[in-house]
């Protein structure tokens, strides 16, 4: 990300030659440092330091005899060994495929329908979409959860009185895109806003200019708006992906209302906390936890490569 | 690039167009009523749980099961719903609505803060490392949680910190993309030759930075304070495995834990109007807290979007 991220660098920020350190300049160089560092110790105190505790303890097994054993990658073979970890994971790339697209797709539709300024209440609208961001995933899980219940749930209510019988959302082969929905209602505000502030942004001259040409209102939101506001859809491609591996609240929240269709491995997330407070395999769950993390890091780095090559070859056709 | 606040944009834009008389057709500027309904057609599908939520909150339990979900029941009962959330168990709802209040609030200060001060240091300044450091903390919005929650309850145990507010304050200050979004702020809102006219003047680095910086970064301040404390507000899963003792459970664990209680409890069904209810109340500061400060956190945003 950190690339992909900085490219576009203000001009204020842009380095004044470097020369030999003046005493100014040692002074502001001091002041810098002061500005940096409480950040920088917290940082590395619940960042730096976890992460690589955490990778330390995965290369551990604890044995009923002889304690805690120095167990090399064992952790990490038995993960890819392990059909609950495997299932997790597969689990969650459904996730990934069929989830964020639509989430970012109505994100995205909703920035532009409320940039073009074409329809009424549009601001009231930008708010109540957003909203649901403000609500606790836990929250929005438990009453989602009542939404689906098949007792006293709208849902079901209303199939009942168009005579479909009662959807049961809860089974084993419905709850996924159930959860998907939950998470959804969730996010689509925040990434909607991400993408509307961006829009917001780009210079008016680049509309005008289109509008010279006599391009449509889908061409400039096509050939305009979108490639414009990349960046912006890039970080939100890359925080649903962290976002989805680590789904957590909403299976272990589901799981109280629906114990047969959420097993204990439902989600990667879920099932490192499993093992590791319910079965007190730490050490497994730390390298389960680690593996995760590389999950995401690569899946999010091909992610951004690719919107990197992407937009090179279009620089180069134009 | 002068930064273009979004309100400012949004009716300049317009008004281009409205005086511009060679153009005949623009289509963009009217308004549509098909957008309309479709938008708002969605809109709904955002609105409507959270209006269930309202209107199931004025229910007692034989209303819940035996009216429709959108229409009110036979009694008005949300006054006594709200006394049964507020007197359960000794008034424990109060304790956890004033636990997620103090954590979110000092974690998002404390967050702002450091994000505020590392972010303008890293558009302002140029000193050996930045560039490395600053990559370092971008990197880091890549680190999923999951990775660092168990190790950092590991070490919080040791030192024996865990069960107590520092289990979910300390580890909730860091705030990688405030430092991102600070940094592409301050290098917008603060104009160096402003600082430069402050050292003239001969303040300090940190008076410039407090009397000067601060001022400037406002909407950036606050963009970072109210995600951060959505963040820490709505945070389950540190202290779902930091915290034992319900008396220091934030509102989000604490609703949980009563959720579990009334469907495995089975008979004791009084607790679904009192989760339900709780639910409502929990939600309500957050969601207030955005509409006020709309204008702020959007301005933020926007300007953090824009560089994204």
């Amino acid at each position: 990300m950190s690339e992909s991220l900085t490219v576009s660098r203000p001009p204020t920020a842009a380095a004044p030659p470097r020369r030999r350190p003046s005493a100014t300049k040692r002074k502001q160089n001091r002041a810098a440092y002061l500005f940096v560092l409480p950040f920088f110790v917290v940082f590395v105190a619940m960042l730096v330091v976890p992460l690589v505790y955490s990778g330390y303890l995965s290369l551990f097994e604890s044995k009923l005899i002889g304690g805690e054993v120095f167990a090399g990658l064992n952790n990490y073979v038995r993960a890819f060994l392990d059909p609950g970890f495997l299932s997790g994971v597969g689990r969650m790339a459904l996730f990934l495929v069929v989830q964020v697209p639509i989430m970012l797709g109505l994100a995205l539709f909703f920035a532009l329908a409320l940039d073009s300024g074409r329809a009424r209440a549009s601001k009231a609208a930008r708010l109540l979409i957003f909203m649901p961001y403000a609500v606790p995933a836990v929250v929005a899980t438990l009453m989602w959860g009542y939404l689906y219940g098949p007792d006293f749930g709208p849902i079901a209510q209303v199939a009942r009185a168009l005579g479909l019988g009662t959807p049961d959302l809860l089974a084993g082969d419905t709850i996924l895109g159930s959860m998907m929905n939950i998470v959804t209602w969730e996010f689509v505000g925040y990434n909607m806003i991400v993408m509307f502030a961006a829009l917001r942004s780009i210079p008016t001259e680049l509309y005008e200019a289109a509008e010279i040409d006599g391009a449509s209102q889908l061409r400039v939101a096509w050939s305009i708006k979108i490639p414009a506001i990349r960046p912006a859809i890039l970080l939100t491609v890359i925080f649903s992906i962290i976002g989805t591996f680590q789904l957590f609240n909403e299976p272990s929240l589901l799981n109280a209302i629906a114990p047969d269709a959420i097993s204990s491995a439902f989600t990667p997330n879920y099932y490192a906390y499993n093992l590791a407070f319910i079965n007190q395999d730490l050490n497994y769950a730390a390298a389960l936890a680690f593996l995760l993390g590389v999950v995401i890091a690569v899946v999010s780095y091909v992610v951004q490569l690719g919107a990197q090559r992407g937009e090179r070859r279009e620089r180069n056709q134009s | 690039m002068t930064r273009i606040e979004p309100r400012a944009a949004a009716p300049a834009r317009r008004a281009a167009g409205r005086t511009r008389p060679r153009r005949r057709y623009a289509p963009e500027r009217r308004r549509s009523l098909l957008l309309t309904l479709l938008l708002w057609l969605c809109v709904l599908y955002f609105v409507l749980p959270l209006l269930w939520l309202l209107i199931a909150s004025t229910k007692d339990n034989a209303d819940l099961f035996s009216s429709f979900g959108f229409w009110f029941g036979e009694r008005f009962s949300l006054g006594e719903n709200l006394v049964t959330v507020f007197t359960t168990r000794d008034g424990i709802f109060g304790r956890w609505i004033l636990n997620t209040v103090v954590y979110a609030v000092v974690s998002a200060a404390g967050a702002t803060l450091l994000a505020t001060m590392a972010g303008y240091a890293f558009a302002k300044y140029r000193f050996p490392g930045d560039k490395v450091m600053f990559s370092l903390t971008l990197g880091a919005v890549m680190i999923p949680l999951t990775a660092l929650a168990l190790p950092t309850y590991l070490l919080f145990s040791s030192a024996g910190l865990t069960n107590t507010p520092w289990a979910i304050i300390v580890p909730s200050l860091v705030s990688p993309f405030g430092v991102y979004l600070m940094r592409v702020y301050a290098a917008d809102a603060i104009p160096d030759t402003l600082i430069e006219a402050a050292r003239v003047d001969g303040a300090g680095e940190f008076r410039t930075f407090w009397q000067v910086g601060l001022r400037l970064l406002a909407p950036g301040l606050v963009t970072v304070f109210l995600f951060s404390l959505v963040a820490t507000w709505n945070n389950y899963f540190l202290p779902l495995i930091m915290l034992n003792s319900s008396e220091l459970y934030p509102l989000t664990v604490g609703l949980a834990q009563l959720q579990a209680a009334s469907s495995a409890g089975g008979g004791s069904q009084a607790l679904f109007s009192t989760v339900i209810t709780g639910s409502l109340v929990s939600v309500l500061p957050l969601i207030v807290a955005f509409l006020v400060l709309q204008r702020y956190w959007q301005t933020g945003l926007a300007t953090g979007g824009v560089k994204g």
